[in-house]
């Protein structure tokens, strides 16, 4: 049954490479009679099919379009997730990727072989990158793509006036911030929201705990992209399941946990119904929807650890814009073209008049807008004290797909902390062989 | 099909092989049944079938023993099966999918059978209602499942409000781990019943007049009636019902998905769900070998029970 879906996946997969091939194909025939005629280049440019997507990257087309007359633009979608994934190591093996196309930075661009299939940035522009990015898009010394939009951080949104009101301040260790969700457990609010409706919301306590893993333990990602350290056997990495546990354990919870949703969740936070929620700052977009007018009472702290020293936040980095090898002559020049426009202040610019920044724009220059979410200057605040790294998903190509279930489940009391750190390492196991990776 | 292939080769091979063929055929045909039809009129069918069902199914017992991606494989033997055994969520899916499969199938019996009885007689509102019960099996797996997964919202459902107001606390249908697989079967028995009553419907109302008459002159009363004649003659009826539901039941995949996803956590997993999820991870060889399994034991569970069934409707 699954061997027929996933031909027909994979047909599907040819099929949609072979459409994608047609506007390319018109599109470069198109660009050579119009060179006779003196007029300019087109090329395509491969996004995301989600409407956001594709607002973000018109956006940024309408502004290049205007600041380079010569040069036209053309936006293709593409599905999210795995489907997306196939469909873009598929294009890419065929030789028929769009001109330009955003991706994931860190491991996942390590999977799409970019020596092999990816032309190098610039020099120039690659000067304009933030070095924090540089070893996300890097293989050896060659740069292959710039920061499509903003970085995000993984932590805690926190209802100010809660706090205020409460009498608690922003906890810098675990212990802390157990204690203060004791507090305002007694003041009759939910101290800390979950919502396992949306599964992946249970992994926040562990993937954002991770600059305080990598605190404690530097080598951590690459002994474990070897197969030598485990979650189950690393105290610190263990923590963060134990975390979650705790608060399980002592009730620290909203009543509903089980059955709400993120939306539910932000809901809640706004209205002071609850306290802390452990959330990706990306989603400050959510809170805007559900609660417009709460969304200054909400802040954002990183996920603390044991060590209020080495207190910091796990950073989650923006999509890469890459140009591929199958792009040649003028259209390589209009990519790179775009690749340094997406990487300057109007490109920046540009992607704030349709997205809400989430944290720091990675490019020299770019400055975030005066009027941002109190969540985001507290991300960049981070960023700019340098005091943070990136999540585990950066530095290993390592992840478990099981992780939100299991994590479901140690957050609602079905399986311990240490059962479920010794399960996620199995099914850890099943990728890490998947990959081909060697120590597994 | 053998005969299709044979006289298929046989016509593209030497003709001093095809003079030889037709005597042996003739010999075949004499000993079993002159079919109405001649070979070839099966080719189309035997193509379709080969391309889209038999090829595949047999490559995947091959891709079973490898790790493999869009673009090549890796020969692992029968690691793929070890792994795929020490999956925690899988002997809880076996477990749960055996749970679900009889519960639906038993339930669909037991209301089809009292549905049909009371549709098949005279009542009022009968094409009314015959349509009510059947209009759930119209509507697609994937709506019902989040129709209801709204509806059974602990806080915020339909069924817990109304429940509210008769004083009932009402459970967290699909969110307490105890309870989530037998919300889904619920809601499956739900809609499966109107196949399951039409099928009775159909069996009832085939069983000749002359059995009702002889038995009411006889004496017997409803219940005898029941006991004695409608149910074991509506026995082709039960015994399409249980293989139906049952193999339903066995694979059951898109009302468990819609509603829980196999969650909370692992508690609602079934072994198709436990699948699809190695397929959406990527565990392309992985996820083939469950689909071997789940192949193989649908096959030995169900092939003996219809040879049962079938043996006990001869007896009849």
């Amino acid at each position: 049954m699954i061997t027929t879906r996933a031909k027909s996946r994979a047909l599907g997969a040819a099929t949609v490479a072979v459409l994608g091939l047609l506007p390319a194909c018109s599109a470069g025939s198109l660009g050579s009679s119009d060179d006779g005629g003196g007029g300019g280049t087109t090329i395509t440019w491969l996004t995301g099919a989600e409407q956001d997507d594709q607002l973000q990257a018109q956006a940024v087309v309408d502004a290049f379009e205007q600041a380079h007359p010569g040069i036209t633009v053309e936006i293709e979608g593409r599905p999210g997730g795995g489907e997306g994934d196939n469909l873009v190591k598929t294009r890419l093996q065929t030789g028929t990727m769009a001109d330009v196309f955003n991706y994931n930075s860190g491991s996942l661009f390590q999977q799409i072989a970019p020596a092999n299939n990816l032309t190098p940035i610039d020099a120039s522009t690659v000067e304009t990158v933030d070095d924090s990015y540089l070893p996300q898009v890097s293989v050896g010394e060659d740069v292959y793509g710039v920061p499509y939009g903003n970085a995000f951080g993984g932590g805690v949104m926190y209802n100010r006036e809660v706090f205020e009101r409460v009498g608690v301040e922003v906890p810098t260790t675990w212990a802390e911030l157990v204690a203060a969700a004791e507090r305002i457990k007694a003041a009759g609010i939910a101290p800390v929201v979950q919502t396992y409706q949306d599964t992946w919301t249970a992994q926040l306590l562990v993937l954002a705990d991770f600059h305080n893993v990598a605190a404690a333990n530097p080598s951590f990602a690459q002994d474990y992209t070897a197969g030598k350290a485990k979650f189950a056997t690393d105290r610190a990495a263990r923590a963060g399941f134990e975390h979650l546990q705790e608060i399980h354990d002592k009730q620290l919870v909203n009543a509903d946990f089980a059955s709400t949703r993120v939306e539910d969740g932000m809901r809640a936070l706004a209205a002071g119904e609850g306290a802390m929620y452990p959330m990706l700052s990306l989603n400050v977009s959510t809170l805007q929807v559900v609660a417009p007018d709460a969304v200054e009472d909400v802040g954002f702290f990183a996920l603390p650890g044991q060590d209020a020293a080495a207190n910091g936040l796990t950073a989650w980095y923006p999509d890469g814009v890459y140009i591929p090898k199958s792009t040649t002559g003028e259209e390589l020049e209009a990519a790179q073209q775009l690749a340094a426009f997406i990487a300057s202040p109007p490109g920046c610019e540009a992607i704030a008049t349709v997205v809400t920044p989430t944290g720091p724009y990675l490019a020299e220059g770019c400055e975030l807008p005066s009027d941002v979410p109190q969540i985001t200057r507290d991300v960049s605040a981070y960023f700019d004290a340098d005091a943070q790294s990136p999540a585990l998903e950066f530095l290993s190509p390592v992840k478990g797909p099981a992780l939100e279930q299991i994590l479901v489940e140690v957050g609602s009391g079905i399986r311990t902390a240490t059962d479920g750190a010794a399960l996620y390492d199995q099914d850890v196991q099943k990728q890490a062989q998947q990959l081909g990776l060697e120590g597994w | 099909m053998s005969q299709t292939i044979g006289s298929t080769t046989g016509s593209t091979t030497g003709s001093a092989v095809r003079r030889a063929r037709p005597p042996r055929r003739a010999g075949d045909r004499a000993g079993t049944r002159p079919g109405p039809y001649p070979g070839w009129f099966y080719l189309p069918a035997a193509i379709v079938y080969g391309a889209l069902f038999l090829i595949p199914t047999l490559l995947s017992f091959y891709f079973a023993l490898t790790r493999w991606t869009i673009f090549d494989s890796e020969f692992i033997g029968l690691e793929n099966f070890a792994q795929f055994f020490s999956e925690p969520a899988l002997t809880r899916g076996f477990v749960n999918t055996f749970v679900y499969a009889v519960i639906t199938s038993g339930a669909k019996v037991v209301l089809g059978l009292g549905l049909g009885l009371l549709l098949t007689s005279r009542i009022l509102g009968r094409g009314y209602l015959r349509a009510v019960i059947f209009f759930p099996v119209l509507v697609s797996s994937v709506g019902v499942g989040i129709t209801f997964q709204v509806l059974m919202n602990p806080t915020k459902g339909a069924i817990n409000a109304a429940l509210g107001v008769l004083g009932i606390d009402g459970p967290g249908w699909l969110v307490d781990p105890a309870l989530a697989l037998f919300s889904v079967a619920l809601v499956d028995v739900w809609k499966g019943v109107g196949l399951a009553t039409l099928i009775y419907m159909a069996g009832i109302v085939s069983i000749p007049k002359e059995y009702h008459e002889a038995a009411r002159v006889d004496g017997a009363g409803s219940w005898r009636l029941f006991r004695d004649v409608v149910f074991p003659l509506s026995w082709p009826a039960t015994s399409t019902v249980i293989t139906l539901s049952l193999i339903g039941g066995l694979r059951s995949f898109d009302l468990i998905w819609a509603m829980t996803r196999g969650g909370p956590g692992f508690t609602s997993d079934v072994i198709a769900s436990v699948i699809y999820k190695q397929y959406q991870a990527g565990f392309y060889g992985l996820s083939t070998a469950g689909n071997v399994i789940l192949f193989l034991a649908v096959t030995a569970i169900v092939l003996p029970l219809t040879r049962f069934l079938a043996r006990k409707e001869v007896e009849l």
